[in-house]
């Protein structure tokens, strides 16, 4: 099961290495956004603002970067993966390969964010754990909805439609527990919010691995 | 006839609970005052709501290893249902906030609770209505039912616990929580859930029967 794990994450992120399409088409949704946001607030002091901006632009790469995982390759190249493969090791290494990449994007959007919109930050560190949490979060649902929709024929669409109301309870711990470590707050004041983020994205990997054998079959 | 009790006494049940719900004695508590009725009307109503959508998801998990379409159709019924009972709840709901909260909308972790689960359901036909195919939507639209039921439980459940609600019974408000329900307002509160959850199994049954009888096999 590891190995198989592996070997399709592998597999994932030298086709990433090659092509730079997936990686490259979110940087710049991210870049062009942030640039926007710079251009309409110059800059925000504001925390509640800043933490709300963040977050919308991050949700919607985070759905631009999960949206291709199942798309981007041809329908029948999965068939030849689960000759390979089971198909839990499929979706736990899509899992795993979405959250590297929203990981990627989320820390560079954060980076353009301080650049451009300032950065209110004391404690630089609590908010990055919280990032890491939430966008693990995020790109867990998201890979399991993207599977969904993928067997669809507008699945672009549909990937908003169906991953929206999934998201906002993460989006909500989240914007709360970022509140807080944008409040100056320590990572123990925190522990609950942060907790509970781990325990859903462990709960929706446990979901994604039990329910997934039952999409790919044609 | 030795079958149908359960639909007179679910007519018998919601009629009581409308007539002992207005003209019964409820306690008196400040801010809710005559207001508390609505405990009858509103709470049931998420009640039923729930116990639909856990029928809806149980067939939808059923249909994964028995792959009937008429299974398919009872969860896709009962969500339905579920749907109009979480439409019906949330009116009386916001009627009720106008009076007591003086808004018809807050953001209360209840409410955003509310929007979701509905949000979700509407995305749920959403999805059944673009496949074609109706075994794979079957499959595949009863894997969204499960994993979504599975997250909105997790949220209705967890969330107002992390944070404060302006509903009674939360962050100090007066209440009908369990140890101050009244014990005439249980008499009424019970019978109403029950005869609400069998009127809405109810329908679902008659909704699935001319469904199969036109041999139509809804999106």
């Amino acid at each position: 099961m590891l190995k198989e794990i592996v070997a399709l994450l592998k597999k994932d992120l030298l086709l990433e290495f090659r092509q730079r399409n997936a990686l490259f088409s979110v940087l710049l949704f991210v870049v062009c956004t942030v640039y926007v946001a710079h251009l309409i607030f110059s800059s925000i002091r504001d925390v509640r603002t800043w933490n709300a901006l963040f977050w919308v632009i991050v949700v919607f790469a985070c759905i631009h970067t999960a949206s291709k995982s199942f798309s981007h390759e041809r329908e029948n190249r999965f068939w030849y993966y689960y000759q390979l493969a089971r198909p839990q090791a499929l979706i736990l290494s899509k899992i795993i390969y979405n959250t590297l990449l929203t990981w990627l994007v989320s820390l560079i959007t954060f980076l353009l964010f301080s650049l451009f919109l300032g950065n209110v930050l004391k404690d630089q560190s609590h908010f990055i754990l919280v990032i890491v949490l939430g966008t693990a979060n995020f790109s867990s649902i998201l890979t399991v909805v993207s599977a969904i929709a993928s067997k669809t024929n507008n699945n672009i669409t549909l990937m908003a439609v169906l991953s929206m109301p999934l998201l906002l309870p993460s989006v909500i711990i989240i914007v709360k527990a970022s509140q807080l470590a944008l409040m100056q707050m320590t990572v123990t004041q925190n522990a609950s919010f942060l907790l509970a983020l781990a325990a859903l994205s462990a709960l929706v990997c446990a979901m994604g691995y039990l329910l997934f054998p039952y999409l790919w079959r044609e | 006839m030795k079958k149908q009790w359960w639909k007179a006494l679910a007519v018998i049940l919601i009629i009581y609970s409308i007539i002992a719900g207005f003209l019964g004695d409820v306690p008196r508590r400040d801010i809710l005052n005559e207001t508390i009725r609505n405990l009858y009307f509103h709470v049931s109503m998420w009640f039923a709501m729930i116990a639909m959508m856990g029928a809806s998801v149980t067939f939808s998990i059923i249909n994964l290893s028995n792959n009937k379409l008429e299974t398919d159709q009872r969860a896709r019924l009962f969500a339905e249902m579920g749907l109009v009972f979480s439409i019906l709840g949330l009116l009386t709901g916001m009627l009720w906030a106008k009076f007591t909260w003086g808004a018809f909308w807050t953001n209360d972790p209840k409410l955003n609770g509310t929007a979701i689960t509905m949000l979700i359901y509407f995305a749920y036909f959403i999805l059944r209505q673009s496949l074609e195919d109706s075994e794979k939507r079957a499959r595949i639209s009863g894997v969204y039912n499960i994993f979504a039921f599975v997250l909105m439980i997790i949220f209705i459940g967890i969330l107002p616990r992390l944070t404060d609600s302006l509903h009674p019974g939360n962050g100090g408000n007066p209440a009908f929580s369990q140890y101050d329900l009244d014990h005439n307002m249980r008499l009424v509160f019970y019978p109403a859930v029950i005869g609400w959850i069998l009127f809405g199994v109810w329908i679902v049954q008659i909704r699935l029967r001319v469904a199969t009888l036109s041999n139509h096999v809804l999106p």
